[in-house]
C-alpha cells in the first residue's frame, strides 16, 4: 500500500481541525499557542503536500515564510503573556474577562 | 465697460458681509451710511454697463457674460455651480436692455431709500441688522435680475423672499408684524411650488434650465399644453412674488415692515419680480395664447378689485399697499396683452411715484410719532412743505394726470389693452377712475383739510403735539424721486422713435411684443379719455373728500375687509387645515408615529442587550464565534458544490 | 562550480514606502537609544512625521509614476504596484502622521519614553501597505502578520493598565487563531490553482472553468475568514470592541483605520481582481456578512456606556459599509470602498484623538459621563468631536455622507435590500453619534436649572469643586453609592480606588439624562448604563465616573494633538464641501486597479 497524498492532505486536515479544538477547549494560554502552532504547520503538511503533487518547488519555499512568521508570533505571544501574568498566579485565558459586552 | 456688470451684485454682498460682520462694531449711523455706499457702488457700476451696453449695436446688446465678458459665444460662468447628470447650472450673468433696465432702478431706488433709510431708522435697537437686510436684499434681487438660468433667478426669487420676511417681521416683537411676516412668507411659499414645478417641467422636456438653451428648445414644450402648463405655472409664482389673485393677501399685511422697506421691497422692486419673470420668459409665453389670457384677465381683475379696496382703506399705508397690487395688476395685464415694454415702463415709472408715495408717507408717520390712520392726519401741507409737495407730485403721476409720468405708462398700456380686447380695456378705464380717486382721497385725508391730528381720537389717544418735517437725509430721496416722477414719462414718449424704452427694449421681445396699429387720431382719442377720466376723478374726490374726513357709505365693510378674501380663505383652508392638523397630531403623530419609532428604539435595545450576552469576554468562546463561522462560511461554500 | 542563483531584479520604487517606513522605524530605534533621555520623546515624534511625510511623497510619486506609464509588477511578480496599491500607500502614511501627532501628546502624559510605539505604528504600517501592493498570497499573509504582530504589541503597550494587557492577550490568540485558519486557505487555493500568485491564480481560473471545485472553494472560504477577522466583520468581530477598549486609545484610532485599510485593501484586490471570475460564489457570503456586520454594530453600539467600546461596534458598523462595495464587485463598489475607507481614517484617527485627550491621565475616562458638559470646558474640542461624529454618522457636508452614499449607490443597483439595511443601520447609528453629541452640549450640572435643589453657585466648572459638593452630600447618598458601585466596575474603573459620592442631586442629573435619551427617541430607562451594569448602577453610575474625571486631573489638550484633530476636522468637512478631488482619487485608483 503505498501512502498518497490524500493521505497527507487528510493527515493536515486532521491536525488543522485538532488544533482548532484545541484552542476552543484549552483553557491554558500556552497550550492554546501550541494549538495554534498546530494548525500551522498543518498547513504547512498541506504546502508541501501539493508542492510535491504538482512538481512545484514554490509551495515548499512558502513554508519558510510560513516558519518565520510562526515563530514570531509566538515570540510576540509569550512576551505579552509574561507582561500579563506576572503579577497573576495563573495562566488560563478564562481569567481574562473584564471587558465584556 | 460690461465687466462692471459684475460688481453690481458684489457690492451689496460686501457690504452684506461687512455689516454682519462688523455692524455692531461700526454702529449706527454709520452702518447705515456703509450699507448706502455699498449700493451706490452698485449703481455706478450699473450706470457703467449701461453705457458700455448702449454702446454695442441693437442686435449684440443681449449677451451671456463671464468674467472674460464679451465673448458670448463661449458663456463661462463665475463657476459650476451644479453639475449633476444632464444638469448643469453655471453662475453667469444675462445681460439684456431687460435685465439692464431693472437693475438701473433697482440700484437706482434702492440707493435712495438706504439714504432715507438712515434718517428713517435713526435711533432703532437694531439699526445695523437693518442694513443688514436690505444689502442682502438688493444682492438677492440683483442676483433674480442678472441670472442666466431659471435655477439662480430661482435662488435670487427665495433670497428676496427671505428677505422680505426678515423686515416684514423686523419689529418681530409685535404680534402682528411677526404674523404679517409669515403670512407673506408662506403666499410666497405657494408661488414658490408653482416655479419649481415649472422648472421641473421645462428641464423634463428641452433638458436644461439656462433661458437662452430654453428659448432655442421651446418647440419641446409646445404641444399637449407643456407650454400652457410650464407659463401658468411660472404665473402662479409670479402672482405670489407679485400680489396678484389669488395670492394677494400678503401684501397690505406687509406693511407691518418699517416704512422704508414697504416702499424698497413692497412697492418699487421685488413685487415686480413676476412680472420681470413673465417679461423673462416671453418666448414661452408666446408658445400659449390661452395662458397669455389668464394672465391678462386676472391682472385686470386684480387691479380692478384692488383698486376699489384702496378707496375704503383707512391705514395711510394699506391704501397704498392696495394701490400697489393694482398697479402691478395693471403690469400684469400688459404682460398678458403682449405689452411687454408698456409692461416694463409702468414698472419704472411706478418704482419713482410709488416709492416716492411711501417715504413721503413715512415722513408723515415718521413726523406724526408712529401715526398711520388717515382720520388723525389732514392739513399737514403748512408742517410737511417738502413732503407735501414731493408728495402732490407722486399723487398726480398715480393718478395719471398728464402730464406726469403715470399717464404715459398707464395710457401706453390701455392703448395696447384697447387693440386687445375691449371688456379689459372697458376694465382697465374703470380701474384708471378708481385709481385717481383713491389716491386723490388719501392725498385730500392727509394733506389738507382740518388738522385732526390736534384733537384726541375717539379711542382716546392723545393729540400730537408736534409734527415735524423730516431730516435731509430723508428729504434728499424725496425730491430726487419726484423729479422721476413728473418725468419719467419722458422715455417713452408716444410720438418718439429714436431713443426710447420702446427702441431699447424692442430687441428683446422681437416680433411677440404685441403691436396695436392705432392711427394716431386713436391714439390721442384714447389719451383723452384717460385724462378725462382721471381728472374727473379727482375732481370727485376733490368733492368729497376735501373738507370731511368720514362718509362711512362709501367705505362699506365689503371694502374694508378686503371684499371677504381673508374669511374665506380662512373658511375653506385655514380651519379645515388646522382641524386635520389637530388630529394628526393627536392620532397619526402621537400614535402612529411617536409609536413606530419608540417601538422600533425598544426592538432596537431588546435585540442588542440579547445579542450583547454573546459577549462574554471569554476569548475562548470568541474563538468558538470564528469557528462557527467558518463553519457556516464552509458548509455554504460546500453545498454549492455538492449540488452543482 | 556553483551555478549562479538568479535574484529577481527588485525595482526599488516599488517598495520604496515600505522601505521608508522599516528603514526609517529602524532607524529611529537605533538613534533613540543613543540620545539623552530627555530628547528622545520629541526627537521620536519628529522623526516618524519626517519619515511618514517622506512615506507620502513617496506614495505620491508612485502614484504620479503609475498614473504616467501604468501598473506594473515587481520583486518577481509578488508585488503590484497599480493606482490601487498607491491609493493604500497613501492612506496608510497619512494615517500615521496623524497617528504620532497623537501618540506624542498621550506619550508624554502617561510618561512613556522612547520611541517604541512609533517605530511599531510604523512597522504595523509598513505590513499595511505591503497587504495593498501585495500580488501574491504569501505576501498577502507576510503583510498581513507585519501588521498584526506590532499590533499585538502596540495593543499592549501601556502595562500599567490591566485592559491594555487583557486586549493585546485577546488579539493576540484570536489573530493568531485567524492566521492560521488564513494560511490553510492559502495551502487549499494553492493546491487548487497550483501557484499562489494572484496574477497566476487569476490566469487559471479564467482558462478553468471549475466552478465546483470544493477544494478551491474551501480555501476561499478560509481566506474570506482570514479577512473577515481582520476587517472585523460579524460573526469574525468578537475581539473588536474588548481590543479597541483596551488598547491605548492613540493606538485603537490607528488600528481602526491602518487594520482595516490594510485588510480591505487586500480583501478587494483578492476577491473582486483574483476571485472575480468566482463572484457568484463569494457574494451571497459578503451579503450576508454584511447584512449582519452592519446590524449587530449599531444595534451593540446603542448600549454602549464607554465611548471607546461604543466606537469599536461603530466601526463594525463602518466596516459593514465598506463591505457593501465589496459586494458589488464593480469598478464602482471599489472605489467607494476605497473612498470610505479614506474618509474614514480621518474620522477616525480624529475621534481617537480626542478620546485620547478627553480620556486624560491613565486613560481611563472614556465613560461617556466623562463627555457631558465638554462644550462648556473645552468649545472646541467638543466641536470637533461633534464634526467628527455626526460625519460618521453620514451628516452632509462632511466626507461621511459621500462615503455613505457612494458604497449605498454601489450596492443598489443590484442589491437594494442590502442598501435598505445600510440606511436602515446608519439611522441606529446616528442614534448613538448624537448622544454624546447632545450629551457634550448639554449643561453640565443640572443642579441649579432643577427646582428644590439648592445649587453652589460655580456651575461653570462643576468639576472642580469636589469640596464644596461633598460637604453638601448626604449621608444617604453616600452610603448607597458605595453599596451600589460594584456592579459598575467596568474596566476603567479598576485602577480607581473606591470612592464617595461627592455629587448632590443624583437622581436630578439621571433624571435630566433620562429625558435626554426619552427626548432621542429611548425610553426613560437609562439606556446608557445598560444591563451588563446592572439597574442599581442607576443612581451611582454618574457619581462614579465623575469622580473618575475629576481624579485623572484637568482635562489639557497638547497642541500637537490639537493638530492633528484639527487637520482630520479640516479635511472631513472641507472634502465634505468638495468633494471631487478624493471621489476623482479614489476613482482613478480603481481604474489603475490591475487585475
Amino acid at each position: 500500500m503505498s501512502i498518497g497524498p490524500a493521505w497527507y492532505l487528510s493527515l493536515a486536515a486532521v491536525l488543522f481541525s485538532l488544533g482548532a479544538i484545541g484552542v476552543l477547549i484549552r483553557r491554558n494560554v500556552l497550550v492554546m499557542f501550541m494549538c495554534i502552532e498546530l494548525m500551522l504547520n498543518a498547513a504547512n503538511l498541506t504546502f508541501v503536500t501539493f508542492s510535491r503533487m504538482l512538481g512545484d518547488i514554490g509551495g515548499q519555499s512558502l513554508v519558510f515564510f510560513v516558519l518565520v512568521v510562526a515563530a514570531a508570533e509566538v515570540v510576540v505571544g509569550l512576551g505579552v503573556v509574561v507582561a500579563i501574568f506576572r503579577r497573576r498566579a495563573n495562566t488560563t485565558a478564562d481569567d481574562l474577562h473584564g471587558m465584556k459586552g | 465697460m460690461l465687466h462692471a456688470a459684475f460688481l453690481m451684485p458684489l457690492f451689496p454682498l460686501a457690504g452684506f458681509v461687512v455689516l454682519l460682520a462688523f455692524g455692531r462694531r461700526i454702529g449706527e449711523p454709520f452702518a447705515g451710511w456703509i450699507g448706502t455706499a455699498a449700493i451706490a457702488g452698485s449703481f455706478v457700476s450699473a450706470c457703467v454697463t449701461l453705457a458700455g451696453l448702449a454702446g454695442r449695436s441693437s442686435a449684440a446688446r443681449s449677451l451671456t457674460c463671464s468674467v472674460s465678458c464679451g465673448t458670448a459665444a463661449q458663456p463661462h460662468a463665475f463657476f459650476t455651480w451644479i453639475s449633476v447628470g444632464g444638469l448643469h447650472v453655471k453662475a453667469a450673468i444675462l445681460l439684456d436692455p431687460l435685465s439692464m433696465t431693472m437693475c438701473m432702478f433697482v440700484t437706482g431706488v434702492s440707493m435712495l431709500i438706504h439714504l432715507y433709510s438712515v434718517g428713517y431708522m435713526k435711533g432703532d435697537r437694531d439699526f445695523t441688522k437693518f442694513f443688514v437686510y436690505l444689502n442682502a436684499f438688493v444682492f438677492s434681487m440683483l442676483v433674480l435680475v442678472l441670472a442666466n438660468n431659471l435655477l439662480v433667478t430661482f435662488v435670487g426669487w427665495e433670497g428676496v423672499g427671505v428677505c422680505s420676511y426678515w423686515l416684514v417681521a423686523f419689529w418681530f416683537h409685535r404680534d402682528s408684524a411677526a404674523s404679517a411676516g409669515k403670512k407673506a412668507f408662506i403666499y410666497n411659499r405657494i408661488g414658490d411650488v408653482g416655479f419649481l414645478l415649472a422648472m421641473f417641467l421645462i428641464f423634463s422636456k428641452t433638458g436644461t434650465l439656462t433661458y437662452v438653451s430654453v428659448f432655442a428648445h421651446r418647440h419641446l414644450l409646445s404641444g399637449g399644453g407643456t407650454a400652457t402648463a410650464a407659463v401658468l405655472l411660472l404665473f402662479l409664482a409670479a402672482t405670489g412674488k407679485s400680489a396678484q389673485i389669488p395670492l394677494f393677501n400678503w401684501l397690505p399685511d406687509a406693511m407691518e415692515g418699517p416704512t422704508p422697506v414697504s416702499a424698497l421691497i413692497h412697492a418699487a422692486t421685488m413685487v415686480t419680480a413676476g412680472v420681470y419673470l413673465l417679461c423673462r420668459v416671453n418666448p414661452l409665453l408666446a408658445l400659449s395664447p390661452d395662458a397669455m389670457w389668464v394672465i391678462a384677465a386676472i391682472g385686470g381683475a386684480t387691479a380692478f378689485v384692488a383698486a376699489t379696496i384702496a378707496c375704503a382703506q383707512q391705514d395711510i399705508k394699506k391704501a397704498l399697499a392696495f394701490s400697489t397690487v393694482s398697479q402691478i395688476g395693471y403690469m400684469v395685464l400688459a404682460v398678458g396683452t403682449g405689452a411687454y415694454v408698456a409692461a416694463i415702463f409702468l414698472m419704472v415709472c411706478h418704482a419713482c411715484y410709488k416709492g416716492l408715495l411711501f417715504l413721503g408717507a413715512g415722513s408723515v408717520i415718521h413726523g406724526l410719532e408712529d401715526e398711520q390712520d388717515m382720520q388723525r392726519m389732514g392739513g399737514l401741507r403748512r408742517v410737511m412743505p417738502w413732503t407735501f409737495v414731493t408728495f402732490l407730485t407722486a399723487w398726480l403721476a398715480l393718478a395719471a394726470i398728464p402730464p406726469f409720468s403715470g399717464f404715459w405708462a398707464k395710457g401706453d398700456i390701455l392703448t395696447n389693452v384697447y387693440g386687445k380686447s375691449l371688456p379689459l380695456y372697458a376694465l382697465g378705464l374703470l380701474t384708471a377712475f378708481f385709481t385717481a380717486y383713491y389716491m386723490s382721497r388719501v392725498f385730500f385725508l392727509t394733506f389738507t383739510g382740518r388738522e385732526r391730528w390736534r384733537e384726541t381720537a375717539p379711542d382716546g389717544r392723545p393729540p400730537h403735539h408736534s409734527p415735524h418735517e423730516a431730516p435731509w437725509a430723508m428729504r434728499a430721496p424725496l425730491v430726487i424721486l419726484a423729479f422721476f416722477a413728473v418725468f419719467a414719462g419722458a422715455v417713452n414718449l408716444p410720438w418718439v422713435h429714436v431713443g426710447t424704452l420702446d427702441t431699447w427694449l424692442g430687441p428683446v421681445f422681437g416680433s411677440r411684443l404685441f403691436a396695436a396699429h392705432q392711427s394716431a387720431g386713436a391714439q390721442v382719442g384714447l389719451a383723452l379719455g384717460d385724462a378725462v377720466v382721471a381728472i374727473a376723478a379727482v375732481l370727485v374726490a376733490w368733492r368729497l373728500w376735501r373738507r370731511s374726513a368720514t362718509r362711512p357709505a362709501l367705505e362699506p365693510a365689503f371694502l374694508r375687509r378686503v371684499w371677504y378674501w381673508d374669511n374665506v380663505y380662512d373658511a375653506a383652508i385655514g380651519r379645515p387645515g388646522q382641524a386635520l392638523a389637530r388630529a394628526y397630531a393627536v392620532v397619526v403623530d402621537a400614535r402612529v408615529i411617536d409609536g413606530a419609532v419608540n417601538g422600533a428604539a425598544r426592538l432596537v435595545r431588546s435585540t442588542a442587550t440579547g445579542v450583547r450576552r454573546v459577549q462574554t469576554g471569554y476569548v475562548r468562546n470568541y474563538v468558538l464565534g470564528i469557528a462557527l463561522g467558518m463553519a457556516a462560511i464552509l458548509a455554504f461554500m460546500l453545498s454549492r458544490t455538492w449540488w452543482s | 562550480m556553483i551555478a549562479a542563483i538568479a535574484t529577481p531584479h527588485i525595482r526599488i520604487l516599488a517598495i520604496l514606502p515600505e522601505i521608508v517606513l522599516l528603514g526609517g522605524a529602524i532607524l529611529l530605534l537605533a538613534v533613540g537609544s543613543l540620545v539623552q533621555r530627555q530628547l528622545r520623546a520629541r526627537l521620536a515624534t519628529v522623526c516618524t512625521l519626517v519619515i511618514s511625510a517622506a512615506a507620502l511623497g513617496v506614495s505620491l510619486w508612485q502614484w504620479a509614476d503609475v498614473s504616467g506609464r501604468g501598473p506594473f509588477t515587481a520583486v518577481d511578480h509578488a508585488v503590484v504596484v497599480d493606482g490601487f496599491s498607491a491609493f493604500v500607500n497613501v492612506l496608510v502614511s497619512c494615517a500615521i502622521f496623524l497617528t504620532a501627532l497623537v501618540a506624542d501628546g498621550y506619550l508624554r502624559r502617561e510618561d512613556v519614553v522612547g520611541p517604541e510605539m512609533h517605530v511599531l505604528a510604523m512597522v504595523s504600517a509598513s505590513g499595511a501597505m505591503i497587504m495593498g501592493s501585495a500580488n501574491d498570497l504569501i505576501v498577502v499573509f507576510l503583510g498581513l502578520e507585519i501588521l498584526s504582530i506590532a499590533l499585538y504589541v502596540l495593543a499592549a503597550f501601556n502595562h500599567r493598565r490591566a485592559a491594555s494587557g487583557e486586549a493585546a492577550l485577546k488579539y493576540f490568540i484570536l489573530g493568531s487563531f485567524s492566521s492560521a485558519v488564513f494560511v490553510y486557505g492559502i495551502a487549499l487555493v494553492y493546491g487548487a490553482t497550483g501557484s499562489s500568485n494572484l496574477a497566476q491564480i487569476a490566469g487559471f481560473l479564467s482558462k478553468n472553468v471549475l466552478a465546483s471545485d470544493g477544494l478551491l472553494l474551501a480555501g476561499m472560504s478560509l481566506l474570506l475568514v482570514g479577512f473577515a477577522f481582520k476587517v472585523a466583520a460579524v460573526p469574525f468581530h468578537m475581539w473588536t470592541p474588548d481590543v479597541y477598549q483596551g488598547a491605548p486609545s492613540p493606538v485603537t484610532g490607528f488600528m481602526a483605520a491602518v487594520a482595516k485599510a490594510g485588510a480591505f485593501a487586500a480583501l478587494l484586490r483578492v476577491f473582486v481582481s483574483t476571485f472575480g471570475v468566482l463572484r457568484t460564489d463569494w457574494q451571497p457570503i459578503i451579503y450576508a456578512l454584511a447584512i449582519v456586520t452592519l446590524l449587530l454594530g449599531a444595534f451593540l453600539a446603542v448600549v454602549q456606556r464607554d465611548v471607546k467600546r461604543m466606537l469599536a461596534y461603530s466601526s463594525i458598523n463602518h466596516a459593514g459599509f465598506v463591505l457593501l462595495g465589496l459586494e458589488a464587485a464593480s469598478g464602482r463598489g471599489v472605489s467607494a470602498s476605497l473612498y470610505y475607507l479614506f474618509a474614514y481614517m480621518f474620522m477616525v484617527i480624529g475621534s481617537f484623538a480626542v478620546v485620547t485627550v478627553v480620556g486624560r491621565r491613565g486613560d481611563a475616562a472614556h465613560d461617556i459621563a466623562s463627555y457631558r458638559g465638554l462644550a462648556r470646558r473645552q468649545p472646541l474640542l467638543a466641536l470637533a468631536f461633534a464634526v467628527l461624529l455626526l460625519a460618521q454618522a453620514g451628516a452632509p457636508f462632511t466626507t461621511g455622507l459621500w462615503a455613505k452614499l457612494q458604497v449605498v449607490l454601489a450596492s443598489v443597483d443590484h442589491a437594494i435590500p442590502l442598501a435598505v439595511v445600510a440606511m436602515v443601520s446608519a439611522a441606529v447609528a446616528a442614534f448613538f453619534y448624537l448622544r454624546v453629541a447632545v450629551l457634550m452640549y448639554s449643561p453640565a450640572a443640572d443642579v441649579g436649572t432643577v427646582p428644590g435643589v439648592q445649587a453652589p453657585a460655580e456651575d461653570a466648572r462643576p468639576l472642580g469643586s469636589g469640596a464644596a459638593r461633598a460637604a453638601m452630600a448626604t449621608e444617604g447618598d453616600r452610603t448607597k453609592a458605595e453599596t451600589q458601585s460594584e456592579p459598575l466596575v467596568g474596566i476603567g474603573a479598576p485602577e480607581i480606588p473606591p470612592t464617595r459620592p461627592v455629587w448632590t442631586g443624583i437622581e436630578r442629573n439621571v433624571a435630566v439624562l433620562n429625558r435626554l435619551n426619552a427626548s432621542l427617541l429611548l425610553d426613560g430607562d437609562p439606556v446608557t448604563l445598560g444591563p451588563a451594569l446592572g439597574t442599581a448602577a442607576r443612581d451611582s453610575g454618574e457619581t462614579l465616573d465623575v469622580t473618575a474625571v475629576r481624579s485623572a486631573g484637568p482635562l489639557k489638550v497638547p497642541p500637537l494633538s490639537a493638530a492633528a484633530i484639527g487637520l482630520c476636522v479640516a479635511v472631513t468637512v472641507v472634502l465634505g464641501f468638495w468633494p471631487g478631488p478624493l471621489t476623482s482619487f479614489a476613482h482613478h485608483a480603481t481604474l489603475l486597479f490591475l487585475p
